[in-house]
């Protein structure tokens, strides 16, 4: 931990970085952001296996921008969730480095594109094996009882967005949801509505959610919500062969198309 | 009105240059097909938006069909490959959410199958007729506030 706090000291001195976005102590054991502009506060900063948030969906913020050179602890979502943004044009290339804690307690500076791709390719798969046992488990139901689960599970969704908000994929400065010209789908927390939202969420993060779980997490109600958006993902990569979140140059899969893409459903 | 049959109510979002054209020819080739079909024409299938389909169902429909022209015959050259690129991953999502995607029929017909589209209405009436109606969706609409 002190390795890290010494190298965010030494960027913040030195004027590689203006803002630091690591991990600091929460209420109750928890981890929460911290962003960190000056010396004096480096030692808020900590790292262990609780820091699991994502914290790229604060790197397209525009407050966050401006502070300057931006520097990020960057867990292997995180990892993913950069070069997912650059590959869509949100980040510039070389406008974030990562710093990368190692098992044996060292830190890696990431400062490009190149560095993080190539750090990305040695880590393990991005699906967690806790969410690939839930997803197996969820195929091997009957429709019947998948459409129940996910229509109990749906109902108690209250709309708060924080799934939306939480998303560091989710950064369009207007979202069709907050559209009521027309107002494609119910504001109100009804089961029609929930059911539309959700699945536009989904929609629109296949071939593009990096799998860091952050939406699940963020639930104030607790809708296992990130299993979408990772069996959306893992529906691009099993049919197109395009992981998203391991390359600064990735084509977005369903902005693109390949003439023999195989189906077995169209008549 | 109760004691009457069950008829589905099938809404179509065709392409204007295929699909639109072929269902054209269906009529003027005085080829018979059942009437349960509601066509709505879009510009290209690349036009077709997943939350069509549901908003389709939404409204009452009890089957969709989403038709438009042959790989490799867009009029617009690569909206039908990016349509089937996003059913690809829909059918697959709704799969998952556990919709019944029986009640969706994806397909190619260029302006010249103007008798594929009869056998593919009718194929697709009958199917739906021994379905029955939607009603787990429509439930839904009817479903209060949580």
């Amino acid at each position: 931990m002190d390795v890290l706090r010494n190298k965010a000291r030494d960027l913040l001195a030195q004027g590689q970085a203006q803002v630091v976005i690591g991990y600091e102590a929460g209420t109750g054991g928890a981890r929460r952001p911290s962003f960190v502009r000056s010396e004096a506060d480096v030692a808020r900063l900590v790292w262990d296996a609780d820091c699991v948030g994502n914290l790229a969906g604060y790197l397209t913020r525009a407050e966050i921008k401006k502070m300057g050179k931006i520097a990020v602890v960057a867990n292997a979502a995180t990892l993913r969730a950069l070069l997912q943004l650059t590959a869509e044009h949100q980040l510039a290339e070389g406008a974030v480095s990562a710093l990368v804690v190692t098992e044996e307690g060292a830190v890696l500076e990431l400062s490009n594109a190149q560095a993080v791709t190539e750090h990305v390719a040695t880590l393990p798969a991005s699906l967690s094996a806790a969410d690939r046992e839930k997803l197996d488990q969820l195929m091997a139901l009957s429709r019947e009882e998948r459409r129940a689960f996910w229509e109990q599970e749906l109902q108690r969704c209250i709309k708060c967005y924080a799934c939306r908000s939480s998303c560091p994929m989710c950064y369009c400065g207007s979202c069709t949801m907050d559209c009521n010209r027309p107002q494609w789908v119910p504001v109100a927390s009804h089961e029609m509505g929930n059911l539309e939202y959700h699945t536009v969420r989904a929609m629109h993060l296949a071939g593009r959610c990096v799998e860091c779980g952050e939406c699940g997490r963020a639930c104030p109600v607790g809708i296992p919500i990130h299993l979408l958006t990772c069996y959306a993902e893992e529906s691009v990569r099993r049919q197109f062969g395009q992981p998203a979140g391991t390359s600064a140059t990735l084509n977005y899969a369903l902005g693109t198309f390949r003439p023999d893409d195989q189906e077995t459903f169209i008549r | 009105m109760a004691d009457e049959a069950f008829e589905p109510k099938i809404t179509a979002f065709v392409c204007n240059w295929c699909t639109y054209a072929g269902a054209d020819l269906t009529g003027t080739s005085r080829l018979k097909y059942q009437s349960n079909i509601r066509i709505i024409r879009l510009p290209c299938t690349g036009r077709v938006d997943f939350m069509l389909i549901q908003k389709a169902f939404a409204r009452g429909s009890d089957g969709v069909i989403v038709s438009g022209c042959h790989p490799n015959d867009c009029h617009y050259t690569s909206g039908n490959y990016h349509a089937r690129r996003r059913w690809m991953v829909f059918n697959d999502l709704m799969e998952f959410m556990g919709l019944d995607m029986r009640r969706v029929t994806f397909s190619w017909v260029s302006a010249a199958e103007g008798a594929k589209w009869a056998t593919l209405v009718n194929e697709v009436t009958d199917h739906l007729r021994e379905l029955g109606p939607y009603t787990e969706y429509q439930r839904l609409l009817n479903a209060g506030v949580a």
